[in-house]
This record gives structure tokens, C-alpha cells and sequence, in this order.
């Protein structure tokens, strides 16, 4: 049996589904635009981002009409809190992917710095946390939202070395601080994107289990927080 | 440790052959508010209605085990059911004011029974009820008119007040608000805030967001069991059982 609010969440998540979609593509092409030096990339983030703001605000209306029309409960109603977060990380991504595409404006003007491997390394394994939080969403996945959780250490870390190895770089070399600068900026909003990529598999572990492991490394041993 | 004022033990309810409740095992802790949801036939009504023993009232119908009010069980065949039924008051689904009694009258029936005859005695206590029930401001000047000439949701605030008029440690309601619009809904919610800093208040309701508004715990049955007690707030949000979740979603029932 179908229920009138499953027309409504159905609805929902092929919206957002729509909208990830062009997240990820932003995403890829704001990391086209640094590492193939393409700034035909850098428009065409300008343009996904338009998109992405007009789903965020469709996404929104649809869940404040679900909330005040089907009233939802349990699973419903950590699924619908969990899509309005959601949406507003998907947002934040896209401007995140536009800072990037922002920053290759800049470093385009200059030429390449010498050494980009840990950023291009850092760059994959951030798009790869966004498409597999996505797809935890979509599939309703866990396990795959745990190893979003997981896989994000390994992006602080890179961003840590790269904030590290630009700046003795810099020391060396201080005329190409205009492109060490930008490494570092674009390591920085690759970094955020990565966060929010943390909370949508956060917020899919509390739409399936009811758990919320948001900020679970403050919490003490014993609270009665913890699950 | 959670005070506990009624304990029910091991409650079974039957119509004759037919068994409406199983093996009942809940405890109500003083001034709280519990909602009590299931679908239709699932042994709520019954459940209340063996809180203070009408369900015996039924021809045919009986109950075992036990409800443990204040340190005694009502079940014991010493207690008059007459008695257990001032401690535990009734509002029940559609408003029943006595149709041949005053406003007034209504609202003192209960200690007129009880032998209370003292005119001042009975104008404080009526006053106090009418107060507790939110309805004092508008039946002040007619306290004389038939309680069948106020508007629904008006008498169903007399009803209330005739059962607080015993001070009962316990009110029981069944579905109170059903038959009643949005704006008297609202007052009779309105008025459970106020009555739970007195008393304990356990009420049936098939609304499920008026369980979610009014309650701090909700009990969910089906099919005459108890499926899940808890908080409220964790019941609609994140329910236990398989069964509580797919009601309050609306999968079943």
C-alpha cells in the first residue's frame, strides 16, 4: 500500500538525487579547472551553481510543505530532517566548488606550482566522499556512510601536509607565493567540501538507525549520549 | 528511582471468551501525561476502563491481575469500586453532562454522592473545578442553566470539572477531544499542562500529533498487548519496535 506521503519523499529524494548530480559535476570541474589549467571549467561551475541554488530553495519548499501537510513521524520525519541538512550541505559544496573555480581564476595567472600531487590525491579522494555520501543517501547505505566517516581523516591529514609543504616551500621561493597561496585555498574548500560530506552521511546513519554520531569524539565514554 | 503511583501487573481483560488485553505490564509515575495509541479494537478503551474497574460494569466482561494504586491493588475483592472510582476519575469520549442537572449541580454531583451537602463547601469546590478546567470565565453567570445548554467543547471542560470536583489523584480520559473542534481541542490540551502539576492524566487518543503534543510518555498497543512504553519524544522519533514504527508512519492500522 502506498502511502500519500510516500508521492512526497519519493519526490524528494529524486530532487535532491538531481542536485547531487550536479554537486558532483561541479566539483569535478572545479578541480578540472586547477589541474588541466581549463578555464572554460571555471564557467561552467558559474552555471552549475545557479542550478544548485534553485533546487536548494525547491528542496526547501518541499519539505516545508511534507512537514505541514503529512505531519510525519519516525523514520518519515528523521528522513525529511535529514534531506532540509542535506540540501543546505549540497549548497555549501557548490559555493565551496565555485571558491575553487575562484581560486583557479587566480592561479591560472600564474605559473604552475611545482609540486601538486597531494593536492590532486587530496582532490580525488574529496570527490570520491561526495559521490559515496551521496550514494549512501540514495541507497540508504550505512556501511557506506561509516566508511565516508572513516575516509575523511585521510583528507585533514593531506590538507595538514599541504599547508605544511607550501609554507617551506614558500620560505625557499617567497615570489611564488601567488600560487602557493591558491594551493592552499584550494586545499582548504576541498577540505570543507569533505566536512560537509561528513554531515550527509552523519545525518543518513540518523535517518536509518535513529543515532546521531555527530560530534561522537566529544563525547565521554559513559554519557548518556552515547549510543 | 522513578516514583510510581499506579503499577499495573500482569493485566488480562476478556469479553466473555474474547481476550482484549494480555498480560498488561505498565507503570504510571505521578504528575505525567501518557497518551495511549493504537488502532481501533486494540484493548486501549479497555485498558483504561480496567484502571478503575468499569470494565467489570460490561455483562459477561472481567479482568485478572493486578493495579496497584497508591500501595493497594483495586482488584482486592475488600475495595468497593465505587471508592476507586473518586480516585480515579473519567472523561469520556463524547461529553456526558447529566441532562436534568445545573451546571453547578453537575459539578458537585459527585460529592452530593459522596454525602457533602454543605452549600459553601459545595460553591468552593465548584468554583476551584470550573477554575482547574479553564471554564469558570464563561459558565460564571449561568451556573444555574442546564449543563446540556453549554456548546460541546464547554461541556466537555463540565465533565472535567466534575471529575477533578473528587480530586482524583488520576484522570483517565478516552479520546476527550475527538468530537470536539480545533479551538476547544486546544483549551482541553491547554488544560492537561495545567492538570499534570497536580495529577496523573492517561488518555487514549487516535491524533497522533495530539500524543506528541500533550504526552511525556505514550504506550502503543495492538492487537490487546503492549508493543512499546516510552518517552514521547522518543517514541515518534525514533520507535523501538518494528510494529510501533509502522503505525505511527502510517503502514498499518
Amino acid at each position: 500500500m502506498q502511502r500519500s506521503i510516500d508521492i512526497g519523499l519519493n519526490e524528494l529524494k529524486a530532487q535532491l538525487v538531481q542536485m547531487a548530480g550536479y554537486l558532483e559535476e561541479a566539483v569535478k570541474n572545479a578541480t578540472l579547472a586547477w589541474r588541466n589549467r581549463s578555464r572554460e571549467m571555471i564557467e561552467r561551475v558559474n552555471a552549475i551553481e545557479d542550478k544548485v541554488n534553485q533546487a536548494h530553495l525547491d528542496v526547501d519548499a518541499a519539505c516545508l510543505k511534507l512537514l505541514a501537510t503529512q505531519q510525519p513521524l519516525a523514520t518519515d520525519l528523521r528522513f525529511i530532517l535529514s534531506v532540509v541538512k542535506t540540501n543546505s550541505d549540497i549548497e555549501r559544496m557548490a559555493d565551496q566548488a565555485v571558491n575553487i573555480s575562484n581560486n583557479a581564476v587566480y592561479y591560472l595567472q600564474h605559473p604552475p606550482y611545482q609540486d601538486l600531487s597531494d593536492l590532486i590525491r587530496m582532490s580525488e579522494i574529496v570527490r570520491e566522499l561526495v559521490k559515496n555520501a551521496i550514494d549512501a543517501f540514495i541507497k540508504e547505505d550505512a556501511v557506506l556512510a561509516q566508511n565516508v566517516l572513516d575516509a575523511d581523516d585521510e583528507v585533514d591529514q593531506l590538507k595538514n601536509k599541504v599547508f605544511k609543504d607550501v609554507l617551506a616551500h614558500l620560505k625557499q621561493t617567497p615570489q611564488e607565493v601567488e600560487q602557493g597561496l591558491n594551493v592552499i585555498l584550494i586545499a582548504r574548500n576541498l577540505e570543507r567540501i569533505g566536512d560537509h560530506a561528513t554531515n550527509i552521511a552523519e545525518d543518513v546513519i540518523f535517518t536509518i538507525s535513529g543515532q546521531d554520531v555527530r560530534h561522537s569524539h566529544f563525547r565521554k565514554k559513559g554519557s548518556p549520549d552515547e549510543k | 528511582m522513578t516514583e510510581t503511583l499506579l503499577s499495573v501487573q500482569n493485566l488480562n481483560a476478556w469479553f466473555g471468551m474474547h481476550q482484549a488485553l494480555k498480560n498488561i505490564q505498565i507503570e504510571f509515575s505521578p504528575q505525567t501525561v501518557t497518551a495511549l495509541i493504537g488502532p481501533s479494537g486494540c484493548g486501549k478503551s479497555t485498558f483504561v476502563r480496567c484502571l478503575n474497574r468499569l470494565h467489570e460494569e460490561v455483562p459477561g466482561a472481567y479482568a485478572t491481575g493486578k493495579v496497584i494504586l497508591q500501595g493497594k491493588n483495586i482488584y482486592e475483592s475488600s475495595v468497593d469500586p465505587v471508592l476507586i472510582r473518586r480516585k480515579v476519575g473519567m472523561v469520556f469520549q463524547k461529553p456526558n453532562p447529566f441532562p436534568s442537572l445545573s451546571v453547578f449541580d453537575n459539578v458537585v454531583a459527585g460529592l452530593k454522592l459522596a454525602g457533602i451537602r454543605r452549600k459553601s463547601i459545595l460553591m468552593e469546590v465548584a468554583e476551584r473545578s470550573l477554575k482547574q478546567a479553564a471554564l469558570w470565565e464563561e459558565v460564571k453567570n449561568k451556573l444555574q442553566q442546564p449543563g446540556t445548554s453549554l456548546s460541546g467543547g464547554q461541556q466537555q471542560r463540565l465533565c472535567i470539572a466534575r471529575a477533578l470536583a473528587v480530586e482524583p489523584p488520576i484522570l483517565l480520559m478516552d479520546e476527550p477531544t475527538s468530537a470536539l473542534d480545533p479551538i476547544s481541542t486546544a483549551k482541553i490540551e491547554e488544560l492537561l499542562a495545567e492538570l499534570k502539576k497536580t495529577m496523573t492524566v492517561i488518555m487514549v487518543t487516535h491524533n497522533m500529533q495530539q500524543a506528541a503534543r500533550i504526552s511525556d510518555k505514550t504506550a502503543f498497543f495492538l492487537l490487546g498487548e503492549l508493543v512499546e512504553f516510552g518517552q514521547t519524544s522518543t517514541l515518534f522519533t525514533v520507535p523501538k519496535e518494528k510494529k510501533t514504527e509502522q503505525y505511527i508512519t502510517g503502514k498499518f492500522g
